[in-house]
């Protein structure tokens, strides 16, 4: 099965700069060699916390910024070296929903306007015509047309996430990219909009891409996840394998953090905190990136930095001691 | 519409000096566009009468602001002069603005050395004094209404060029700015369509503040001999007329600068409300109510 997208050894380093000549002093290491595969019609997550590489890899993915190096192709063609031409072929095909749909959608423009103007990019219709997709869209995103005339700030923040992702959706995309597509909405609201993707996948065929932090988002909608630590992939598999069975510690510190809302489940667990706080991206640590927070760390994880290693065909773990982690993991 | 109108309304009800401005400026339109039609003496207000016996008369009800060396009335007069006024100052700031906007949202969209060469243009400029640039250029061109226009805009859109270029060097980091690229517009389309309707709020404010001292910079050049030429009735030329006579008939000049002195504070009234009704804290504070931060 060849993939959709394909995500090669991606690498985005900033330069810092200092001093009065903007002399680059060091690179944040954002992202540091990133491949992963989404194949067609599935849910595919990047999940990490804050500063680990995940909205960089989504930016670059997009073409919002320039990687330093690497590869990414969608239909098995590199999306860095397109034409003129061809940038349009990929903007039809690859849409994006944003975190924060009031800072996502221009506030000086209708709703209406907002999603003709994506129409009218990619296809050539009428008016009559573009104004009866765009009460179709509404309404497959559960909106009512009256919305059509109004402008974005006057909106609640689960329809505007709507209107976000009818915008997305109006130039009928292969590839949807999400960024944290629920974190910023109320909790009532966010159950709403996760079904509506769901819903969406499933009648339009659509592949997404889900970058967040929360995992009860990811397990809810994923079919392979990668874990995401100062820029490098610790862990990816398909959902089951890397929720049920965990290798890597930080997979299983990130999982034993999800709330668990049954008090009795809750006694049961394991908690797995790291100790104290993601070290730098300019200066990562030797070897192994988590070995300064790891719990299990020896001798053997500084001096050099693990492959990933397969655990079966749909899962592999970037930690030498992957055999054995499943016998510590919040797994139990 | 009815939305904006409510607001404005509320506006007015909360700053009651705004109102008194916005009296004042629409009043002074109104007059300056009837000018043609309400004269009671049109060849003295245009300037195209000598009349030895009547000169220096002081204000009475056959002359309501006197007249002047000339024996024309000055009343006549002012109120023509409304029109050219009215005139320079908008015409200055529009011309302002539609060289500043431009070269600011270039500036502060594309950035990089563009940007930076846009900007230290508009640093040179910045670099004069505004009134003493605008002498220089008026000197040059020579005297007229258009060039009077000409010489104070080339002295005054870098304020509005620098404006312009500080908001949209933040806002061209908005994540609507970036949903835009990806849905595929061009960069052309994203700088007109997304970024000016959201860099534009300040700079109105500043353009309704500025008409008033555009009137009052006109008025200064007119005074000084280099802006408008006579006998057009532009209220700084008909206050350097009578500068010489004002011990003897103090009103030949004195009309015409209580008109500028009350068009200007009406400007200004007005633009208090307007850098009320569009202040970026108070829309910011409502954004952030409906987003529950």
């Amino acid at each position: 099965m060849s993939a959709l997208l394909e995500v090669r050894e991606l690498v985005k380093y900033f330069p810092v700069k200092s001093g009065l000549f903007g002399r680059t002093v060091g690179y944040v290491k954002a992202v540091d060699g990133v491949s992963f595969k989404v194949h067609e019609n599935t849910v595919f997550s990047l999940v990490g916390e804050s500063g680990s590489g995940k909205t960089t890899t989504l930016k670059c993915i997009l073409k919002l910024i320039e990687p330093t190096s690497g590869e990414i192709l969608l239909e098995g063609r590199n999306v860095l070296k397109l034409r003129r031409r061809e940038v349009k072929w990929f903007r039809r095909n690859v849409q994006a929903v944003f975190q924060n749909p009031f800072l996502s959608l221009n506030p000086r423009m209708k709703v209406k306007d907002l999603i003709v103007e994506s129409i009218k990019t990619h296809a050539d219709m009428t008016d009559a015509e573009v104004l009866r997709r765009v009460n179709d869209l509404l309404a497959m995103v559960g909106l009512p047309s009256t919305l059509a005339n109004q402008y974005p700030p006057s909106l609640s923040g689960g329809q505007a996430q709507r209107v976000a992702i009818a915008r997305a959706l109006s130039i009928e995309p292969k590839l949807l990219l999400l960024d944290e597509p629920t974190s910023a909405l109320d909790v009532s609201v966010q159950a709403q909009i996760l079904n509506l993707l769901v819903e969406l996948k499933e009648r339009l065929k659509l592949t997404y891409v889900l970058v967040t932090h929360d995992l009860s988002v990811v397990g809810y909608l994923s079919d392979y996840v990668a874990v995401m630590y100062l820029g490098r992939i610790m862990e990816v598999g398909s959902i089951d394998e890397v929720f049920n069975d965990p290798r890597h510690p930080y997979t299983q510190a990130l999982l034993s953090s999800i709330p668990e809302p049954d008090p009795n489940a809750r006694k049961l667990r394991n908690k797995l905190a790291l100790p104290g706080e993601p070290p730098s991206p300019i200066n990562p640590p030797r070897g192994c990136r988590l070995s300064s927070r790891c719990l299990y760390a020896s001798s053997d994880c500084v001096i050099e930095e693990p492959d990933l290693i397969k655990v079966s065909d749909s899962h592999y773990v970037r930690c030498i001691r992957a055999s054995e982690n499943h016998l510590l993991g919040a797994s139990s | 519409m009815i939305a904006m109108f409510k607001q404005y309304l509320n506006a007015m009800r909360r700053n009651p000096m705004g109102l008194i401005g916005l009296i004042i400026v629409s009043s002074f339109v109104v007059m300056g566009l009837l000018a043609p039609y309400i004269l009671t003496r049109p060849e003295d207000a245009w300037g195209l009468t000598y009349d030895v016996g009547k000169r220096f008369k002081p204000p009475s009800l056959e002359h309501l602001f006197g007249t002047d060396e000339c024996g024309r009335d000055v009343f006549n007069r002012v109120l023509l002069g409304t029109r050219f006024s009215l005139m320079v100052g908008v015409g200055v700031v529009a011309l302002s603005l539609a060289i500043g906007i431009p070269i600011g949202l270039a500036a502060g969209y594309v950035g990089g050395k563009l940007g930076t060469a846009l900007m230290r243009v508009t640093d040179m400029f910045l670099a004069f004094p505004p009134l003493l640039l605008a002498i220089a250029l008026a000197a040059t061109f020579g005297r007229g209404l258009f060039n009077t226009m000409l010489a104070l805009s080339l002295s005054w859109w870098p304020w509005y060029s620098r404006l312009i270029y500080i908001q949209a060097s933040s806002v061209k980091s908005m994540p609507f700015v970036d949903a835009a690229k990806v849905v595929g517009l061009s960069e052309l389309r994203i700088m007109f369509r997304h970024v000016l309707p959201n860099v534009l709020t300040p700079v109105i404010t500043q353009a309704t503040l500025d008409i008033g001292s555009a009137i009052l910079e006109a008025s200064a050049l007119s005074f000084l001999g280099i802006g408008v030429p006579p006998p057009i009735p532009e209220w700084g030329l008909l206050v350097s007329s009578g500068w010489q006579t004002v011990s003897r008939a103090w009103w030949i000049s004195f009309f015409p600068g209580l008109f500028i002195v009350v068009t200007v504070l009406g400007f200004n009234l007005l633009g208090d409300v307007v850098k009320e009704l569009m202040d970026p804290r108070l829309r910011n504070l409502m954004a952030m109510r409906r987003m529950r931060l």
